[in-house]
């Protein structure tokens, strides 16, 4: 175990072995990682993987049960009110004060960052333009449509300049336009050279926004890497979609072609073949298509897209996360 | 375990105060636990003294305070913690004993409020002038942080907030006699009496009553006043560790 001097001040957040119980539940299981300066970093999983549990444990809401990690080298465990000064953070609850403006609301966080005096009011007007606020700035919390408290959770975040930002879950709940919105101020805010942290249950928007992610499930990091490092992680690599008339049957097609990781059937019989060897599993294909006088309805080849990379590294009892919504 | 309160702390405590004036001032159950309730019952309980009532508004005024303030710290923190946003007070470079003072202090600004009310009412009741009036201004305001710290503890010993105004009932309105209010302390049985001594409100009540009347029960003043000083402060401290122990 290295000591925090020695870690190299360029990573955003050092996390070895982080570990969470509740009582005997093991919620985050020793994940290790690093989030380097200026990148998004996206923790993509499904509900209960142990998301939010490592966001609070890294900015000090929910105690670490074992493990370590450090922010800008500061360590969690004994520095965390020099980390509170670096990090804003945005919890997946719009948490804001309800009966207060938004003004009033980024106000009180100016005040209790320590933003001092004199910057506060052209800080807090600044944030409330940046975020396309200012017509609603003495409308109370309570009074913003989703899109909008989100909005301004995330400015209240931003009003002591901090250097990294957790986003937990942040366009949850959201209709597409909000959501589209908010991914533009994310990345306009890493453009800004802030790094983000950002947890997800959607795919796209960790294969959209961010420079690298970890795929996280049940309390445990099970892939790593950019965007296109995981999807060449997807053996195979490609995908095969079939559709023939008379529908043909999956063992048909596992026993007489080569060249194949996984065959499944959609609803509309759609065959998807996951395959390694593009050219062999064609020719199979073609001789099954040419011996049974098949007539081809579609055959598309296409590269993994992320949601197949999801699906095949979560383990195959969960595809219900995303078998529903596969094309 | 406790950790320090620095000047940074102190002036964030007053942000955090003013943050909740702005927010439950107008709140229904500040209004109605906090001012309305504690004035219509000091005001019933001196028509129905009649010339008794002298010996009992010390008591009431002390009373209505400790609603006042408990009122208030109820309908801040519970509410806070259950919508999520008490958190976000621990997401601010603040310490614990930070922001229990805060929560200290919106609490006792809102029992001034509800003190201001109730005198309103009390005044043209009291017949001559206080005997010792610097006094009574300083074991008010001393009372007023103590019961404030009070209520703020006891905030954060509730877990369910839909039972808050029964548990904060549960444990005010018993005081009502135990505290020398109406019966005096002395006349109390010994178990009772030892009781008495471990409710904050006796040593405010003893305290306002030499104030006002010039005479107490069985606590003299300076004893009264330290006793309250000493209570503030470990109440303070105990809900810092309190805070402390919230995060999961
Ligand atoms: N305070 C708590 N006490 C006990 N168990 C908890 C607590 N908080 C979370 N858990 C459990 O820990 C696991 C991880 O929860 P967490 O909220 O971190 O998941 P998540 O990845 O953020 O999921 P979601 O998509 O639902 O937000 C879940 O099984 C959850 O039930
Ligand atoms: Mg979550």
């Amino acid at each position: 175990m290295s000591l925090p001097g020695c870690y190299p001040l360029h990573d955003a957040i050092i996390a070895e072995k982080l570990t969470k119980y509740y009582g005997d539940f093991l919620a985050v299981d020793h994940i290790s990682f690093q989030v380097r300066k200026s990148e998004i970093y996206g923790f993509l999983g499904p509900n209960g993987a142990g998301k939010t549990t490592t966001v609070r444990m890294l900015c000090g809401l929910t105690r670490i049960s074992e493990g370590k990690a450090y922010i800008y080298g500061y360590d969690i465990n004994r520095e965390l009110v020099a980390i509170k000064k670096l990090i804003g953070v945005v919890q997946d609850i719009s948490n804001l004060y309800m009966e207060l403006s938004c003004y009033d609301n980024l106000m009180f966080c100016a005040e209790m960052y320590g933003v001092p005096r004199h910057q506060r009011k052209e800080r807090v007007m600044d944030l409330l333009r940046f975020f396309g606020l200012e017509d609603k700035k003495h409308v109370k919390f309570k009074e913003l449509s989703k899109g909008l408290k989100r909005r301004l959770a995330i400015a209240a975040a931003l009003v002591h300049k901090p250097k990294l930002l957790f986003l937990d879950e942040p366009t949850i709940g959201l209709d597409v336009k909000s959501k589209r919105q908010i991914w533009n101020l994310i990345c306009k805010l890493n453009e800004k050279g802030i790094t983000i942290f950002l947890t997800t249950h959607n795919i796209y928007e960790a294969f959209r926004l961010c420079d690298r992610i970890a795929i996280i499930n049940r309390g445990k990091i099970i892939a790593e890497g950019t965007p296109t490092e995981l999807r060449k992680k997807v053996s195979g690599n490609k995908i095969i979609e079939l559709q023939v008339s008379p529908p043909i049957k999956k063992s048909t097609i596992l026993d007489n072609v080569d060249g194949i990781i996984d065959v499944n059937i959609g609803r509309d019989n759609t065959i998807y073949i996951t395959i390694n060897d593009a050219i062999a599993a064609l020719e199979g294909i073609l001789e099954i298509v040419k011996k049974l006088s098949l007539e081809i309805v579609m055959l598309n080849l296409r590269g993994a897209d992320a949601e197949d990379v999801f699906i095949r590294l979560i383990d195959g009892t969960e595809k219900n996360i995303g078998s529903s919504t596969r094309r | 375990m406790i950790d320090m309160l620095r000047l940074e702390d102190i002036i964030k405590a007053f942000y955090i105060a003013k943050k909740d004036i702005k927010e439950y001032y107008l709140k229904p159950p500040t209004i109605s636990w906090g001012i309305v309730f504690p004035v219509a019952f000091t005001l019933a309980f001196i028509l129905k003294g009649g010339h008794h009532a002298q010996e009992i508004i010390p008591g009431l005024i002390a009373l209505a305070l400790f609603f006042g303030t408990t009122s208030m710290a109820a309908a801040s923190i519970v509410f806070e913690r259950k919508i999520g946003s008490f958190e976000r007070l621990l997401l601010f470079p603040v310490s614990y004993i930070g922001i229990a003072l805060g929560k200290t202090l919106s609490s006792f600004m809102f029992g001034m409020v509800s003190l201001f009310a109730t005198l309103v009412v009390v005044l043209p009741f009291i017949l001559n002038i206080p005997t010792y009036s610097l006094f009574l201004v300083a074991v008010l305001i001393l009372s007023a942080l103590m019961f404030s710290a009070f209520g703020v503890f006891i905030s954060f010993l509730i877990k369910d907030p839909t039972n808050t105004m029964m548990i904060f009932n549960s444990i005010r309105l018993p005081m009502i006699f135990l505290c020398g209010i109406f019966i005096p302390i002395s006349s109390l049985p010994l178990p009772l009496r030892l009781i008495a001594f471990l409710l904050p409100l006796t040593y405010s009540v003893e305290a306002t009553r030499f104030a006002i009347n010039g005479n107490y029960d069985v606590v003299p003043p300076i004893e009264s006043i330290l006793l309250m000083l000493i209570i503030t402060i470990l109440l303070i401290l105990l809900t810092s560790i309190k805070i402390r122990r919230t995060i999961p």
